[in-house]
């Protein structure tokens, strides 16, 4: 049996474990250029999620695997310290951590004019310092803040947001709870301008119709948090 | 149309304007909308919008001159470290010319240099020599570095903002291209001119920067600026009449105008200095 729920209205529905409606995202604030040795740095906290993002470059590439003679190349390290979760974490990369490393690179690539810097690498260091669902869209997004802030060329800045299925229900954004206790869980990144999906998951069982929901629910999602990007941007500099 | 106004913050993505444009520097044109690809401010010249970037890296272009330091001696060319994406390469032959000698005893590891960038490649190996007046090795002194987007405002219109540093700090100031400064003086007053900097960098894109570092200049020298006031004094009066109106012209007129103001002084200014004061070593 599916339910359909239409956007905006969400009458009779259970609420959730944390209140949220629906479509309601979780507290976020971003801090841009915290670091004061990175070229460009971010710090985002989204729910209980803390993490800080680090970006050097570009610089010159001293591994030749790494070097493209017609752009630069993004290296990325997704790390999750060891007291990020409530269960100490064995510290080093692992299968999870070496995915998100990859597939938020590949999120980040159409954004950034690589063609600028060619032969050279661009490196970001996320760190996720206390995780609660969702790091892989925080990482994401607070990492293209840091780009920005590095002043590297970008086209846009990618957004990253989780939509799911939760108690047969499509939900946003799914916190901890939701996402061990849930049927789906969908991460989406965008170019919020062009409307371009950069980065699609689906993990879990979803009807077609579903899907749709889901991602529908996830870009307007990425809508709301690319403001706050926009906005923690100018007031690094701000007047 | 246009969405934005001049000296306005834009962040990456943002669209600027539509149709009858053109789009500079800083931004990229998608479906005949003009978007912001960088973090700055919009400069609105004519018909051409163009942002300039509050924090970049520098890209090596011909004719830049630029401050080195080794950190790589080869068989027939030495490796410095010119604060880019890029390392640049000085042939033994712009040193010696047809000559064979050792590398190791002209210039070592950790000498800081001032060249001129001869060629770029489309492979951009960057190809440096020392050959020009004022170009040469730096000794002693300290290194500083800026982001080089913020060199046209370090050095002022017509040079005003570093030859005020350079009046007040009495220290010997040059400013490379690619965002690395040198300055010698006095140890208290080498830290001066490095706050003054730091601060002017991280203060660039505000209006009525001149003001706040002849203040913070004043400040920091305590009473020796009055001293030497008194001394110089017809000199110095006029020399700040004219720093004055260069910086309203700076406030209404875009960082372009500085930057392509400064180009030129860019290569006068650090000339100068040098042939007084800077004896390089170039036994030949």
């Amino acid at each position: 049996m599916i339910t359909i729920i239409t956007l905006g209205t969400n009458i009779g529905a259970k609420s959730r474990e944390d209140g949220r409606a629906f479509d309601e995202l979780r507290n976020l604030k971003i801090e841009a250029g915290v670091l004061e040795r990175a070229d460009g740095s971010a710090y985002l906290e989204f729910g209980g999620n803390k993490v800080l993002v680090a970006v050097y470059g570009p610089k010159e590439s001293f591994i030749r695997r790494f070097q493209r003679p017609d752009r630069a190349y993004i290296r990325c390290r997704y790390n999750m310290a060891p007291f990020s979760v409530d269960d100490r974490k064995r510290p080093g990369p692992d299968r999870r951590s070496i995915e998100i490393s990859k597939i938020t690179a590949e999120a980040l690539q159409p954004a950034v004019i690589l063609e600028k810097y060619p032969r050279s690498v661009i490196e970001i260091f996320i760190e996720v310092l206390e995780a609660e669902g969702g790091t892989r869209c925080a990482g994401i997004t607070a990492a293209s803040v840091a780009l920005a802030d590095a002043g590297i060329p970008m086209k846009d800045m990618v957004v990253a947001c989780a939509a799911g299925k939760v108690d047969g229900q499509v939900v946003l954004d799914l916190s901890e709870v939701e996402d061990k206790d849930g049927q789906a869980d969908v991460p989406v990144a965008i170019l919020p301008r062009s409307g371009e999906i950069t980065l699609l998951q689906s993990d879990g069982n979803l009807s077609t119709v579903e899907f749709e929901k889901a991602l529908d629910l996830a870009i307007k999602g990425c809508n709301q948090i690319s403001e706050v990007q926009k906005e923690a941007l100018k007031k690094r500099y701000g007047e | 149309m246009i969405f934005v106004n001049d000296k306005d913050l834009v962040v990456p993505g943002e669209i600027l304007a539509e149709e009858d444009f053109h789009p500079g520097r800083g931004t990229f044109k998608e479906e005949n909308k003009i978007c912001s690809s960088v973090v700055g401010l919009v400069a609105i010249r004519n018909k051409k919008i163009s942002v300039i970037p509050l924090q970049s890296k520098y890209i090596p272009k011909r004719g830049d001159v630029v401050i080195g330091e080794i950190n790589d001696i080869r068989f027939s060319m030495w490796g410095l470290d010119i604060n880019s994406p890029y390392s640049g390469l000085l042939p033994a032959s712009e040193v010696f010319g047809k000559e064979k000698r050792e590398l190791e005893k002209v210039f070592k590891v950790g000498d800081v240099l001032f060249l001129r960038v001869i060629d770029v490649d489309e492979v951009k190996k960057v190809k440096l020599g020392l050959k020009g007046r004022g170009l040469g090795k730096f000794r002693g002194g300290i290194l500083i570095y800026i982001t080089p987007t913020k060199v046209p405002r370090l050095i002022g219109k017509k040079g005003s903002m570093i030859n005020m540093i350079k009046d007040k700090t009495h220290c010997d100031i040059v400013v490379g291209q690619n965002g690395v400064v040198w300055v010698k003086g006095q140890t208290d007053m080498e830290r001066i001119a490095e706050k003054v900097i730091k601060m002017i960098q991280n203060q660039a894109h505000t209006s009525g920067l001149t003001d706040r570092v002849r203040e913070m200049l004043a400040e920091l020298t305590g009473e020796e600026i009055e001293e030497s006031k008194e001394i110089s004094e017809d000199l110095g009066e006029t020399e700040e009449l004219e720093g004055e109106t260069d910086e309203n012209n700076n406030d209404q007129s875009s960082d372009e105008k500085e930057e392509e103001s400064s180009v030129e002084e860019d290569e006068n200014l650090p000339q100068e200095i040098i042939e007084s004061k800077l004896n390089f070593n170039l036994k030949r």
